[in-house]
């Protein structure tokens, strides 16, 4: 399968197999208006199989999620078909209605409203515990 | 405007004043009759509760206020599915500080999140339970005189029990503090509690199944109730439920100046042999806890006497 480089945009890579759409849609790229391309299951040396997804435009997006998802994705900023920049996400201090709290003691398993936070408590290991509960994200 | 939703919301200077007003209230309740006339004190319990939710009512009751509240969520219009939310905002109109327990885990977080008037945690499901902590100190300063170098043995469902997660949390913050945690293994403290406070801080600690063999280390036996509610599964509850009953002669080989400690109720964990031994602080605790709450209830309503 061939898609094409792209002249000015984003291309996220090392996106672990199978997450790809999941982002796709949390970082919200189906209201965009240029062209989005996700790519699953690509060669990887690194990690075998990855995700990549391809922005069409050098857009500002919130892209700090991303480290929650895998820290060894990497974000490629093209410009005139350059790589401009390259960078790896940074953990964000919180993560709002990405993942579910599993605990069915948690508040937030009887009032479907309440959006579900995650707050990070241990950066050197990435882990993030449910505001209300303190059950640690999966 | 302050809530205590989690022990750790007070600092260790804020820990000391509470505990120095109850002792000042334990010596000279008369200053304090009449310290919150004219405000209320809201009760939502929606778990039952004999202790905590009579403590704060008659804590209040002793500053001069007034209480108004419901003792089963069968009574509030959380049986008609009512959020946490609407409810703390409906209650705010009518009261001047809430005391909140809940079944379910960080509901008194929710609520302060959206009260424009104080919060307390009153016991969030197996989660945390500040006041009881807030009483466990003020016993613990009473009967050994010091928050420091002591080595406490928890003992019984350290899964569940709120008041131990909250009672590690806040004695970990003080100098020299040993604790043994004693459970059967399906009870263990939690993941979280192991990594982010005791291993953070560096705090020894042992688990072990061995109450007898624990004993002759400990200043402080904090005894816990295998808590039925807290199980999905009868026959897990009926099978861990009498892991350890604590008896007189099972205190033989402990020290004399040991105290037992206990959130209350008790099923069966403390034979009741043991209330007449003077090491026996349980029923202390009870009445501490009320010194303690009128003490937060100044604090978080501003009140100086």
């Amino acid at each position: 399968m061939i898609i094409g480089s792209i002249t000015d945009g984003i291309v996220i890579d090392h996106i672990p197999a199978g997450r790809g759409m999941e982002l796709y849609h949390y970082l919200q790229l189906e209201q965009l208006e240029c062209q989005v391309a996700v790519i699953k299951n690509a060669p990887s040396t690194k990690i075998g199989k990855k995700d990549i997804i391809k922005i069409g435009e050098l857009i500002d997006l919130n892209l700090d999620i991303l480290g929650f998802v895998s820290p060894r994705i990497t974000i490629n900023y093209i410009q005139n078909g350059e790589r401009v920049k390259k960078r790896h996400p940074v953990l964000p201090e919180q993560i709002v209605g990405m993942v579910k709290c599993k605990n069915p003691r948690c508040i937030t398993s009887i009032e479907q409203e309440l959006p579900h936070i995650f707050v990070l408590t241990d950066r050197e290991k990435g882990i993030y515990r449910c505001r209300y509960c303190d059950t640690r994200a999966k | 405007m302050r809530s205590l939703i989690d022990i750790t919301d007070l600092s260790l200077a804020e820990l000391d004043s509470l505990i120095a007003t109850a002792q000042d209230i334990i010596a000279h309740p008369e200053k304090y009759a009449e310290a919150c006339h004219g405000k209320k004190l809201a009760t939502l319990f929606y778990e039952p509760s004999t202790r905590t939710r009579l403590s704060f009512e008659s804590a209040m009751l002793e500053l001069g206020g007034s209480v108004i509240g419901f003792s089963d969520a069968g009574n509030s219009s959380a049986a008609k599915g009512e959020s946490v939310a609407d409810t703390v905002r409906t209650v705010e109109c009518f009261a001047d500080i809430v005391a909140m327990r809940h079944f379910k885990e960080g509901a008194p977080l929710v609520a302060s999140t959206f009260a424009h008037i104080p919060v307390i945690n009153a016991g969030d499901g197996g989660h945390n339970h500040p006041t009881q902590t807030l009483a466990d100190l003020l016993t613990i300063q009473r009967e050994k005189g010091r928050l420091d170098t002591l080595t406490i043995g928890c003992c019984g469902d350290l899964k569940f029990g709120r008041t131990v997660h909250s009672l590690i949390s806040a004695m970990s913050r003080y100098e020299n503090i040993r604790f043994v945690l004693i459970s059967p293994e399906e009870l263990r403290i939690p993941e979280n509690v192991r990594s982010e406070i005791l291993d953070r801080r560096h705090i020894p600690y042992e688990e072990t199944t061995d109450l007898e063999g624990a004993m002759p280390k400990l200043d402080i036996l904090y005894m816990t109730r295998v808590q039925r509610e807290r199980f999905f599964n009868e026959a897990d509850y009926l099978r861990l439920k009498d892991s350890y009953i604590l008896t007189p002669e099972k205190l033989k080989t402990a020290k004399s100046d040991l105290i037992v400690m206990h959130p209350l109720p008790r099923v069966n964990e403390i034979s009741t042999a043991v209330d007449s031994d003077p090491r026996a602080c349980y029923f202390k605790q009870v009445l501490n806890g009320k010194y303690i709450r009128m003490a937060l209830i100044l604090m978080l309503l501003e009140v100086t006497v």
